[in-house]
């Protein structure tokens, strides 16, 4: 079944690198990752979704925080927590058959964000499954290009980052380099 | 007060209660080199960079301090990979210093570049790239402490040329880590601890099975306790020889794929399995399927990620071996356990019938009589003995009987050959006034032999038997039992090992009767300088017991009988 974890790490560079390796070699199963900043500077956050049965998520969990830059890890799968997937679809779209794909944008409350004189590109949130079935719909149409950022997830209610242990501030001049660990990233 | 990051290192180690350090200057690590007549620490010149790792590694596991080996970029650092990935199987905690290109360099692929973090990145505990010299005393307090805390292991700390170069202000006072994520340390939560008492007190047939994590805790004394309040006898994984004395009357030996046959066996037949700082290896454990099918199973482990990893277990006490055991001690109940005790002993059975050292005399020297006349002799001394990886590794494991923990240094968990010279030489480093023993075969030694010079010019007595018997040994065992005695690249030709020691100005004799065994045991060990010793053993000899792999734990191969043999030839 599919886990999502939500984890913290330090924001310094090579954490990203640290925590694919860590899935690599012990053959967890990914099926998306993203990080990306927080409101606090010094910390990166990261949503990794694993296909683990129950032994397995612990194991996930035992092993993410074996890394020495992890603050912080929370398995939520299970718990009341609010997922999205961000998706732009480039579909053909032509005089025939232009209103038809507007409709159905409509009816899945997505935005066109860009329209040319043979497609359009329609931007749309939502849990995976919404992005799933307006594929599903939009496919007979022609999908020319397509990209997802991955999920992302939080808890419902009262946020948890209060227990991320405090890591040190970002430096001026050694933590320059972090930046580039804070590009959103989907794997 | 302004220094550079190479003078800054040195006074770092110096603060971490570094004296020794093992290595191999080149041009990235140089300006570090330079800065060491500003340090009283001890270099040890090595003739290769893996030596150095095991060096390193040897000193770790026998002092229990950190160790630290020191090589420069690019092939100085991917010599290291082999003994990086050794102490991390064996959780050794050592530190490993590289010399990087200059920073501006990185990703140029420079002369002598490699990306080393990367290379290490899967086989250290953590690594690190330092870039300036503002990093270096912070970069050093944290590579100690994540070494040496927790589950320990090895460390690398890629130091850029430019960064052992610049300078900055460095006040010599010592720099706490920042590691705001790591939890070394678990506790277990009351219940759990509950609920494990509940399962030793309502076992019939528990056993305890006692790794490398008691050494490392430093729970001799409370393992001990433990059985002995409860009656619970204790069988040892390789790395674990020592926790428990091996004279003990609950002691059982040594288990898995050549452990001892009984112990197997009243492994597979508990009801109760206590797994104390081990981690069901497959060279444990035999057939997952199979394993101890009847059993409960407690396993008290400082790895979270060690849990339900093999095996699927009742109870787990994550945290500090010693710790745990005192928090149950007060709460363990005294219990008699003779019919239990009494049914293992009689498993023993035939076996010592059918012990090499029980077998009757056919003039041919065997490994095994060289290990127990070794034992023998150094019975009572501080003796270390450091094995390489083989047939010679198992019969010591078999017929050395180890009463202290640290007294035996071996690479358990990559199986590294060529591992016990330079580990040797780490361990008499680490503690001169010890006797120490390498104890190879002729073609683990042959892959770090150019070791023995950094032997004689350390001035370092280390005892070197080898067990020759002119093949890789344990894979022709394994061609022969599995592999239809097709002796595929196993015969080994090997040099005149007398005149190699001679060479070097080692001492050295061949030995080839059992008769010479003791009376060349005693020179050695009166001998001022090291002694090098060409056992040549019978060449076919195999390691029994044997579980195949994969097999089940119980299903062993058995040396043959000599009575039955008899029998059946009438």
């Amino acid at each position: 079944m599919l886990n999502t974890f939500v984890v913290y790490v330090e924001n310094k560079p090579g954490v990203l690198t640290r925590v694919a390796s860590l899935f690599r070699r012990r053959a967890f199963n990914i099926d998306s990752l993203t990080v990306g900043r927080t409101e606090k500077p010094e910390v990166s956050r990261m949503t990794i979704v694993v296909d683990a049965d129950r032994d397995q998520a612990l194991r996930v969990e035992a092993n993410l925080y074996k890394l020495v830059n992890v603050l912080f890890v929370e398995n939520i799968t299970g718990k009341s927590s609010i997922s999205r997937d961000l998706a732009m679809i480039k579909v053909s779209a032509t005089h025939g058959t232009r209103t038809h794909v507007l409709e159905l944008a409509n009816v899945f409350r997505a935005r066109v964000v860009d329209v040319a004189p043979e497609t359009l590109t329609i931007e749309i949130t939502g849990p995976e499954a919404k992005i799933d079935g307006m594929l599903e719909v939009l496919r007979p149409y022609g999908i020319i290009e397509m990209v997802r950022t991955g999920v992302v997830a939080m808890r419902r209610g009262v946020t948890k980052l209060d227990q991320v242990p405090a890591a040190a501030a970002v430096e001026d001049s050694a933590g320059s380099a972090a930046a580039d660990d804070n590009v959103s990233y989907s794997v | 007060m302004i220094k550079t990051g190479a003078q800054i290192l040195w006074e770092c180690l110096e603060q971490q209660g570094v004296t020794t350090v093992f290595g191999y200057p080149g041009g990235a690590i140089l300006p570090a080199y330079d800065a060491l007549k500003y340090s009283n620490i001890h270099h040890v010149l090595v003739r290769h960079e893996q030596g150095a790792t095991h060096m390193a590694d040897g000193y770790a596991r026998a002092s229990g301090r950190v160790g630290v080996a020191v090589a420069t970029s690019g092939p100085g650092a991917t010599n290291m990979v082999t003994g990086i990935a050794t102490a991390m199987l064996d959780s050794s905690p050592i530190v490993c210093i590289t010399g990087q290109v200059g920073s501006k360099l990185i990703g140029s692929d420079a002369f002598q570049e490699t990306d080393i973090t990367g290379v290490t990145l899967p086989i250290t505990k953590h690594n690190y790239l330092v870039t300036h010299a503002d990093q270096v005393a912070q970069t050093i307090s944290e590579a100690f402490y994540v070494a040496s805390s927790g589950r320990p292991g090895p460390v690398l700390v890629d130091i850029t040329k430019d960064a052992q170069q610049s300078t900055c202000d460095f006040d010599g006072k010592p720099i706490k880590p920042q590691l705001p994520g790591y939890r070394p340390e678990l506790a277990p939560t009351p219940d759990e601890y509950k609920k494990a008492l509940e399962l030793i007190h309502s076992a019939k047939r528990p056993v305890i099975l006692a790794g490398h994590g008691i050494i490392l805790s430093g729970a001799m004394e409370e393992v001990r306790q433990f059985a002995e309040r409860n009656n619970i006898p204790v069988g040892l994984t390789l790395l674990g020889l020592g926790c428990f004395p091996a004279s003990h009357p609950l002691s059982l030996g040594m288990m898995g794929m050549h452990g001892e046959a009984w112990l197997n066996t009243t492994i597979q037949e508990a009801d109760l399995l206590i797994a104390l700082g081990m981690r069901f290896d497959d060279r444990v454990t035999g057939s997952l399927k199979t394993y101890a099918p009847n059993a409960k199973k407690i396993h008290v482990e400082i790895d979270a990620a060690e849990v339900n990893k093999n095996v699927k277990v009742d109870v787990a006490l994550v945290g500090d071996l010693k710790v745990v055991l005192r928090e149950m001690l007060p709460k363990l109940k005294s219990q008699d356990r003779h019919e239990w005790l009494g049914y293992i002993d009689r498993l023993k059975g035939d076996s010592a019938v059918r012990d090499i050292q029980n077998l009757p005399d056919n003039g041919h020297l065997y490994a095994a009589h060289v290990i127990n006349d070794l034992w023998r002799e150094t019975l009572g001394s501080d003796t270390v003995i450091v094995t390489d990886v083989g047939q010679h590794q198992m019969w010591e494991a078999q017929y050395f009987k180890h009463e202290e923990p640290r007294t035996l240094i071996t690479s358990g968990g990559l199986g590294t050959m060529g591992f016990a010279l330079p580990a040797a030489i780490g361990v008499k480093a680490a503690r001169p006034e010890a006797e120490v023993w390498a104890v190879v075969g002729d073609g683990g030694f042959q892959m770090t032999m150019c070791e023995l010079a950094t032997m004689v010019q350390e001035n370092l007595k280390v005892n070197i038997a080898i067990i020759n018997n002119g093949y890789l040994g344990m894979v022709r065992q394994w061609q022969e039992f599995f592999y239809d005695r097709n002796y595929e690249a196993t015969p080994l030709l090997s040099p005149d090992f007398v005149k190699l020691a001679d060479a070097y100005g080692i001492r050295a004799v061949s030995v080839t009767r059992r008769s010479e065994v003791v009376p060349t045991v005693e020179m050695t060990r009166k001998h001022k300088g090291p002694v090098l010793i060409d056992f040549q053993v019978e060449r076919e000899d195999s390691v029994y017991p044997m579980v195949a792999a994969g097999a089940a734990l119980h299903e062993m191969i058995r040396r043959p009988n000599p009575l039955e043999e008899t029998a059946g030839d009438a």
